[in-house]
């Protein structure tokens, strides 16, 4: 029973951290309609911008998180005036390749940049853990769990609740008709590139004590955080995160119970199986075109 | 200019509108049939990668190109292929039985992937079809009994009329060139089939295609299947010619590279896939080039502008250091990949009709003439 519990907890910690980077692809298919395949790479530049700030140059632990969050924002702002932006309007076949191709250009500068070795940020929650009876929660796991639930409970305010939240969502339905109701389209995009590479590099820096990070880690995790956004239904904030969390749980019981290399295809099973018996996926909303 | 008349419908659906076409392609198969007495062994070994890629591309382009169905995980149908070859190689099936075989079990697993995708959309295939070639790649490792898991297996030369046939040999580059030959003969006829027109009808639009008849989800579950044969075919040969198969071939980076030569080549025509093959094949041997005679070309040039010999030999050091950085490659794919999506879609090919299209309308030809129409209404979500 212990076991299993203990299971839960790391799988539930591993599990936010899916559904941290599919809260990434969510934004962007929210104010966009387009797949981020370069989410993951995007989180793994911020744990790099991190170890840099607060590893090299030695700066404290929040106030380095602070600059990696900022300049990632600034640098997500980038990619999509570069990338993104000239081909808004073509087939989202031609920017999900756009993206795979920002990915591979992303793993292999920081490769040439940072080296191909693992990294290690120092933070504050680095070493202590809670031992509650016999149980023992280690407080960079916990950490992970609590932001992503802050991250997660703003940003369903923010788009349910405030006006550019609302104008976002309807650039997605349909951009023309956002653009004549006096919504700035190109703006909205951007802001919704530099939020998801600021909540991007969130993950990546409190990922950074769990898995080091290294040039391919958010490869890695990115394609374990298609399930979870696909699960939860895509274009829904909380259902990222849900579909994270029980991705992560199926990983880690099917690590435990299951015979070896169950971990690294369940969540790829349970994907399959989601979209084929419920491909709007849990908390999606299932919509048919009108000819 | 030529002006080309065409009076009926069989004038439209020609393989060769004109004489010109039979002259050009009857040029280049005699080039390639006298390939291997010319060329150095090394280029004909490439050539052979050429082929088997254009061949992957061929029938991928099938699939993603004419049926408008994106896939990432042909990787897994090529391993499909070479694992069957591999694995009946063992109990002395010949040459003809197991390519048949490796082809057409394939196709038939192509089929099973193509059922269940009928029910999926854009970013929902891609995504079902990455998570297909991961739990394929995973069995691979796992079934030992079948494929030797991780460590890999032998692919014996393979024996055909009596004699063995090694992987360098000229015969064997006949025997790709052939598969290639076939391969895009066959595709050109079906797509002037029914099959192939039902295809592109539902690449353009799937509603129109309905109501006008076109059973969409058979003709999808064709596709998968036809797509899923040629790449294993081409599997068999890979299997060859590598003559080693191991489950970290097949990966999602193998699948991305299947993607980015019709991306590079040009997704609408055959031709795509051989000058997209042509380019993933070469990237590697330029690569190196570039690493041996890049630092040493761009120091001649600083020399030359007046740079001392310390400046110069700075100059070398900076650019071989650049030349030879890890991963490289990864960069220059990815420049490479966004820079095609941004400014040609239509792929080398597509910027080779351009080119000619403005020599023959010359002075009349307009930009415009191959602009793409963006949509800005269209939410791809509902439907």
């Amino acid at each position: 029973m212990l076991d299993f519990v203990q299971q839960l907890v790391s799988g539930i910690a591993l599990g936010c951290v899916y559904g941290l980077i599919a809260l990434g692809f969510v934004l962007v298919y929210k104010a966009t309609e387009v797949v981020n395949f370069a989410q993951g790479d995007l989180m793994m530049l911020g744990g790099f911008f991190a170890f840099t700030f607060i590893g090299m140059l030695g700066l404290n632990y929040w106030l380095g998180f602070a600059g990696a969050v900022i300049a990632m924002a600034l640098f997500g702002m980038l990619a999509e005036r570069v990338v993104v932006r000239p081909i808004l309007g073509y087939p989202q076949f031609s920017i999900i390749m756009a993206t795979i191709g920002l990915g591979y250009f992303l793993r292999s500068v920081v490769g040439m940049i940072w080296g191909t070795d693992d990294f290690k940020i120092e933070t504050p929650f680095s070493d202590g853990v809670l031992r509650i009876g016999s149980l023992v929660l280690a407080y960079d796991k916990l950490s992970v769990i609590a932001a992503t639930v802050i991250l997660c409970a703003l940003l369903y305010l923010f788009f349910n609740r405030t006006t550019l939240g609302t104008a976002m969502r309807a650039s997605s339905e349909n951009m023309l008709a956002a653009y004549y109701m006096g919504i700035p389209v190109k703006r909205v995009v951007s802001i919704v590139w530099a939020i998801s590479a600021a909540v991007a590099t969130a993950a990546g820096v409190l990922l950074a004590p769990i898995t080091f990070i290294h040039s391919n880690v958010g490869l890695v995790l990115g394609l374990k955080a298609f399930p979870a956004a696909v699960l939860g239904g895509f274009g829904s904030i909380p259902g990222a995160v849900v579909g994270g969390v029980l991705i992560g749980v199926i990983e880690s019981m099917a690590g435990f119970y299951l015979p070896q290399g169950w971990k690294d295809v369940a969540p790829y099973i349970v994907l399959l199986a989601v979209l084929l018996l419920k491909p709007e996926g849990l908390f999606g909303v299932h919509l048919r075109k009108k000819v | 200019m030529r002006f080309m008349f065409k009076t009926d419908y069989e004038d439209d659906i020609t393989l060769f509108p004109h004489s010109g076409y039979i002259v050009t392609y009857g040029v280049l198969l005699a080039f390639l049939l006298i390939a291997p007495f010319v060329l150095s062994s090394y280029i004909v070994s490439q050539l052979v990668f050429v082929f088997i890629y254009a061949t992957v591309g061929v029938g991928l382009m099938i699939l993603t190109g004419f049926t408008g169905q994106a896939s990432l995980g042909h990787a897994a149908f090529l391993a499909i292929g070479a694992y069957s070859a591999a694995y009946l190689q063992q109990f002395n099936v010949p040459f003809p039985v197991y390519f048949l075989v490796g082809g057409l079990l394939t196709g038939v697993v192509g089929a099973m992937v193509g059922f269940p995708a009928l029910r999926l959309q854009g970013i929902y295939l891609v995504i079902a079809t990455i998570s297909f070639a991961f739990i394929v790649e995973e069995i691979l490792a796992r079934w030992e009994s079948v494929t030797h898991g991780n460590e890999g297996m032998r692919v014996k030369a393979l024996q055909l009329l009596g004699t063995t046939v090694s992987r360098d040999s000229p015969s064997f580059y006949y025997l790709c060139l052939a598969v290639l030959f076939l391969t895009i003969i066959g595709t050109l006829n079906l797509l002037r089939s029914p099959t192939g027109r039902a295809f592109v009808a539902i690449r353009d639009s799937e509603t129109a295609a309905r109501s006008m008849g076109v059973n969409v989800s058979l003709y999808k579950v064709k596709s998968f299947a036809i797509s899923a044969a040629i790449t294993g075919f081409a599997g068999v040969l890979f299997a060859h010619k590598l003559s080693f198969i191991s489950p970290e071939m097949f990966t999602l980076q193998l699948s991305i590279e299947f993607i980015i030569v019709i991306l590079i080549g040009g997704a609408f025509s055959p031709h795509g896939a051989v000058l997209g093959a042509i380019f993933i094949v070469m990237i590697d041997p330029f690569l190196t080039y570039l690493k041996d005679d890049l630092p040493v070309i761009i120091a001649g040039i600083a020399a030359t502008f007046g740079a001392d010999s310390i400046t110069a030999g700075k100059i070398h050091g900076n650019v071989a250091a650049i030349a030879s950085a890890n991963g490289l490659k990864g960069a220059i794919y990815g420049v490479i990949i966004v820079l095609f999506v941004l400014f040609e879609p239509l792929g080398l090919y597509g910027r080779w009709l351009k080119i000619k299209l403005f020599f023959q309308l010359f002075p009349l030809y307009k930009r415009a003439t191959f602009k793409r129409q963006k949509i800005y209404v269209k939410s791809e979500r509902n439907r």
